[in-house]
């Protein structure tokens, strides 16, 4: 694909795949695992194939999940360190509510708040897997004491509560702020969003010359 | 006993409203008298026999459990200690283990399947095969690590309190093979007044200690024990003196998960209202131009 004029390349195809990849995964994760987290969403079973399909797929698309997001983790961890800058965005949290980005510190390749959705997704997925496995009956159950399994099971259902509230905020950060799926979607950005959003990566991408 | 027949559901596993609970039906027990038993497994070779169960031929490891633990095909299994007392005598204490049938039950309490596990009016709380999605959850609110998971079909498993016989007027399987009267099964009233009478019989012949096992924990059992020594239930095979459904069952099926649930809902409706009230976060003409400008290195 060619970068049209104007704009500058923020995801690479192999990026984008890995991302798309991960939150088909994710989705059909959330759906599977809601349908056996509450009695109301029991019917969400029905999507695949009913409650025994349900338990026999739902732990194999966690390792697809676990497959997926640790491309994204080696492909971004390092435009994730936390900085002082980052926390002092997070401090004027109402500014960036009220879109005010003129109160703000330039931002690098990330802001804060991306950065601790990264971090967050990164730690609750990490405890997903681990007590995913304990609750794996029919490959590890014989592994596991039964209270392991019960602690297994309140980490699991947390975590996932975690994981899905962080997604909303993801997904309504990318809706709200203009400009931000194509990223994903064609791998490209405007000058304009990256001046008003990311105004230090911006300058650093044009510092490396013309690519 | 047509009396103690319930072909009503009062409770229904992953179900939130009300079961139909208007008519009031006889709630029933099986007492296991643990002082008059031989230990001689009739009951286990009934319940196999009834429930058409085959139980593979185990090996002999030194003691007289047999199977060594409860499985997907024995529901019920004679547990056996030798406990040696403080003044030197020793007891070889026999207990036979199966369900309990809970009056508030941990399985049915952690199930995510609706009616995969039922609680029957008279108090039977039976495992519904065809609704069992094999999770394994049952295991983890079970209070004395009772069902078993089959590795055919992965299903769970455990004693129905013979649910099917009591359906039509008959006792379990294991109470009619029982030669010494060990086991006996009626209304849990009759059955509590017959434990009393019992207690009242063993005091007399010095085991001051014997009482009824019906653990308050969960309710209240419909499978209940007369012990010699009530004081300590955990010297018969770790029968549990306290049990409760785990508070980690409690909070992973109880409150957080409205408020989890909630809070998800929340948290989409917060963005919502965020979009609708401040609007999108657009890139202006005057960024887009100040963008372009840097992006020409000017």
């Amino acid at each position: 694909m060619r970068k049209p004029a104007g704009t500058l390349s923020r995801y690479t195809p192999g990026a984008r795949a890995n991302h798309w990849l991960n939150a088909i995964v994710l989705i059909l994760l959330a759906l599977s695992g809601m349908s056996l987290f509450h009695p109301a969403l029991y019917f969400l079973t029905d999507l695949f194939g009913g409650g025994v399909w349900t338990r026999i797929l739902h732990p194999w698309l966690g390792v697809a999940l676990i497959i997926t997001f640790a491309g994204l983790f080696i492909r971004f961890w390092r435009y994730n360190i936390w900085n002082k800058s980052d926390t002092q965005w997070l401090n004027r949290i109402r500014d960036v509510l009220a879109a005010r980005d003129e109160n703000l510190p330039e931002v690098g390749r990330y802001n804060a708040g991306q950065k601790l959705v990264f971090w967050l997704m990164t730690i609750a997925i990490i405890a997903l897997l681990l007590s995913g496995i304990v609750m794996w009956d029919s490959l590890f159950g014989a592994y596991f004491s039964i209270q392991q399994k019960r602690v297994g099971a309140v980490v699991h259902a947390s975590a996932a509560v975690i994981i899905i509230a962080v997604w909303i905020v993801h997904l309504y950060a990318a809706i709200w702020v203009k400009g931000t799926v194509r990223a994903m979607t064609r791998g490209t950005v405007t000058g304009g969003w990256a001046w008003k959003h990311h105004r230090k990566w911006l300058r650093e991408e044009v510092a490396k010359g013309p690519k | 006993m047509a009396t103690m027949q319930s072909l009503d559901i009062k409770r229904y596993s992953a179900t939130t409203t009300t079961s139909p609970s208007v008519r009031e039906a006889v709630e029933v027990a099986k007492l296991i008298d643990v002082s008059r038993c031989i230990g001689c497994k009739a009951c286990q070779a009934a319940c196999l026999e009834w429930n058409d169960l085959r139980e593979e031929v185990g090996i002999n490891v030194g003691y007289y459990d047999n199977p060594h633990d409860l499985t997907e095909n024995s529901w019920t299994l004679m547990r056996f200690s030798e406990v040696e007392e403080p003044d030197g005598h020793l007891e070889w204490l026999i207990r036979k283990d199966g369900c309990m049938h809970c009056e508030d039950p941990g399985c049915l309490k952690a199930c995510p399947a609706p009616g995969a596990i039922v609680q029957y009016g008279n108090g039977i709380v039976d495992f519904v095969s065809e609704n069992c999605i094999g999770c394994g959850y049952c295991v983890k609110g079970c209070p004395f690590n009772i069902p078993r998971i089959s590795q055919k079909d992965h299903k769970a498993y455990k004693c129905t309190l013979c649910s099917d016989r009591v359906a039509v007027g008959q006792a379990p399987a294991c109470a009619k093979a029982c030669p010494t009267q060990a086991i006996s099964f009626g209304t849990k009233e009759d059955m509590i007044h017959w434990a009393e009478a019992r207690i009242a019989d063993l005091k007399e012949r010095g085991y001051e200690n014997a009482g009824l096992y019906d653990p308050p924990g969960v309710g209240g059992t419909h499978v209940m024990y007369v012990l010699k020594h009530a004081d300590r239930p955990e010297i018969y095979s770790d029968l549990p003196k306290d049990p409760k459904i785990s508070g980690l069952v409690e909070a992973w099926k109880g409150w957080p998960k409205t408020i989890g649930l909630a809070g998800i809902g929340l948290a989409a409706l917060a963005g919502f209202l965020h979009y609708v009230t401040a609007g999108p976060n657009e890139v202006e003409d005057e960024d887009e131009e100040k963008g372009q400008r840097a992006l020409r290195g000017e």
